[in-house]
């Protein structure tokens, strides 16, 4: 084994060995959100690189979060059993609105348009049952007083950030399943080209339907892990087409075909939001949006492989450069 | 319980009317987002955000600049028209070649700019125009004057966009473009013209859909939330680029919408319509009015 092949080791246990060195509270909060939403990010992006461009992943983020949250504080049901409801919740949305979307060949502006209602959607459903969910002021899982591990709530950061941590590195691996997996080169058939993958013997349906599956399922593991640690979800900041939006965002300013490119997208978008804030406090509320939104586009325009794509392109292939 | 009935049947026959008022302005949403699909081959996803600005175009005219509802309408009307040519002017020319997806993604990030941008001009508050239209009573029915107005409105303007098509030189080019985008440069129309005319036609929509909405609901930078995935949806439903198709499918939304909201919270209605959405997607998955291949 070279360097190369210990490096992951090395830094995984850097990272592990982080918060028992460094344990300043805020610097780990924002550690936390940031593992958090890249984790999210990872889990658009592993749908997202194959031009499956879905806006439908904030819909699947409220569901793991509500879902978990509600079993809790109505029938007491902890989230260790919440989570993998919420999970089952989810992965049935994304069955029920992909299935017919794949199987009718609706692809592209279609499919965006369609799950990006979706987001809509499940945003109306948490406003409306608002004598359940609180709507739109938001709702607050009920502190425990018993056990805290069966209630998945925890007053030390540092349980959060490992907790966060491995969650992290799991969709990092899920990532690299995929991408060493038979369904990456599917999925790359199908993107190209879907009369010619079917042709090739491709079951188009099937691949693209376990792939979005899969990603909704990520998506709302990442709501429910928010939700448990920031103690409050309202349906803007785990649902709708804004949070659907801003996976995008991340996911593609990092870049979406390499798997560390949402997590530097949520670096970027993360501490700058924080910059923004701690910079011009209460004054900065729309300006991290408009900046977002300036970036997201300028980034589309001049560089669609992301930042860490187009720097690995770069440091990949020089000679391709000098010539183009 | 027998006046329980007819209390009943009024209220159905209202909605049902409500319905029909509401599907006149979607209706023309709808029209303004097909006229883009069709002939650019792109979705704005951003397109119930410049329907949100002409609102507060419309709401400062009125209240600042103290014109009146009908001096402020062209105003708001030609703003959000050069809203949408500089839209295409800045973000969808020059992206006309890369994968349509990132044309959408494009349009998404104009969103996060128009919502926000409207957050630090405007702040998050609710504004009206604090104009209040008398309400017509109808036997036991009533119905808003402003809906009546915004049914009559969309329509006149589905018709002035249908003879612009069909009656006039640069009508006819947009509908050739959006037959065959290669041979129409052959044949001497300038596309580049055409896309930019037909953006700001669409914003166009926008605006006078702004002007319209403008009467019935508070303006605030989120705004555009509310109808833009229906908008979406019936734009889908109808078939993405299809007239006919869209202004169908709007009337059924509304209808849908309406009737739901009559049972339970208008939110309800929603989700009836998003739940009808699923069911005929498995079923004509083309659109409405698509043919069968």
């Amino acid at each position: 084994m070279n360097l190369r092949q210990y490096m992951p080791w090395i830094v995984g246990a850097a990272l592990v060995a982080l918060p028992f060195v460094y344990r300043d509270p805020y610097h780990l909060h924002i550690l936390i959100l940031i593992l958090i939403w890249s984790f999210a990010y990872t889990s658009w992006a592993v749908m997202g690189r194959f031009g499956l461009v879905s806006l439908g992943h904030g819909g699947f983020m409220g569901v793991g979060a509500y879902v978990t949250v509600l079993l809790w504080n109505h029938f007491g049901l902890t989230p260790w059993l919440g989570i993998p409801a919420a999970l089952l919740c989810s992965g049935a949305l994304a069955m029920v609105v992909a299935y017919p979307c794949f199987r009718f060949r609706i692809t592209g502006h279609y499919f965006a348009l369609v799950t990006l209602a979706l987001s809509g959607i499940v945003l109306q459903v948490i406003t409306a049952t608002r004598n359940h969910t609180g709507g739109s002021l938001g709702y607050t899982p009920e502190r425990t007083k018993g056990n805290h591990i069966l209630a998945l709530q925890f007053d030390d950061k540092v349980v959060w950030y490992l907790i966060a941590l491995g969650v992290w590195a799991g969709g990092l691996l899920i990532w690299h399943w995929i991408d060493r997996s038979m369904s990456r080169y599917a999925m790359e058939a199908i993107s190209e080209d879907e009369d010619a993958a079917a042709a090739a013997g491709v079951n188009v349906t099937a691949e693209k339907l376990r792939i979005t599956v899969i990603s909704a399922l990520m998506t709302a593991l990442a709501g429910a892990l928010y939700g448990q640690y920031q103690m409050f979800i309202s349906p803007d900041t785990v649902s709708g087409i804004g949070i659907s939006l801003q996976m995008v965002f991340a996911a593609v300013v990092g870049g979406i075909y390499v798997a560390l490119g949402p997590t530097v997208g949520a670096i970027i978008t993360i501490l700058l939001a924080e910059a923004l804030r701690i910079g011009f406090g209460t004054k900065a509320v729309g300006w991290d949006n408009l900046v977002y939104g300036v970036l997201l586009v300028v980034f589309i325009i001049f560089l669609p492989k992301g930042i860490l794509g187009s720097l690995l392109a770069s440091i990949k292939t020089p000679s391709k450069r000098q010539n183009g | 319980m027998g006046s329980f009935l007819e209390i009943f049947d009024i209220y159905l026959l209202e909605a049902v009317l409500n319905g029909i008022l509401l599907g006149g302005v979607l209706a023309l949403l709808a029209l303004g987002l097909n006229l883009i699909f069709g002939v650019i081959d792109v979705t704005w996803i951003c397109y119930a955000e410049l329907v949100m600005i002409g609102m507060y175009g419309m709401y400062y005219l009125v209240q600042y600049y103290g014109l009146s509802y009908y001096a402020a309408a062209p105003l708001a009307i030609l703003l959000v028209a050069g809203l949408g040519a500089l839209l295409h002017f800045l973000v969808i020319a020059p992206l006309l070649s890369s994968p349509p997806i990132n044309q959408l993604l494009a349009t998404g990030g104009v969103l996060f700019v128009l919502q926000s941008f409207a957050t630090v001009a405007f702040g998050i508050d609710f504004r009206n125009l604090g104009i209040r239209l008398p309400i017509l009573t109808l036997g036991d029915m009533h119905l808003s004057y402003s809906r009546l107005l915004a049914f009559g409105a969309a329509l006149i303007g589905m018709i002035v966009v249908y003879l612009f098509m069909t009656r006039t030189f640069t009508g006819t080019a947009i509908r050739a473009i959006a037959q065959d985008r290669q041979i129409m440069a052959l044949m001497g129309v300038d596309a580049k013209k055409i896309y930019v005319v037909t953006s700001a036609l669409g914003g166009a929509l926008a605006g006078l859909a702004a002007c319209l909405l403008v009467l019935q609901y508070d303006v605030h930078p989120f705004v555009g939330l509310s109808f833009g995935p229906i908008t979406f949806l019936i734009c889908v439903l109808g078939g993405l680029g299809n007239f006919v198709g869209g202004f169908v499918a709007a009337f059924l939304f509304a209808e849908i919408i309406s009737l739901g909201g009559l049972f339970s919270d208008l939110e309800w209605g929603y989700v009836l319509a998003f739940a009808f959405f699923i069911v005929m997607m498995f079923v004509r998955p083309a659109g409405l009015l698509a043919r069968r291949s």
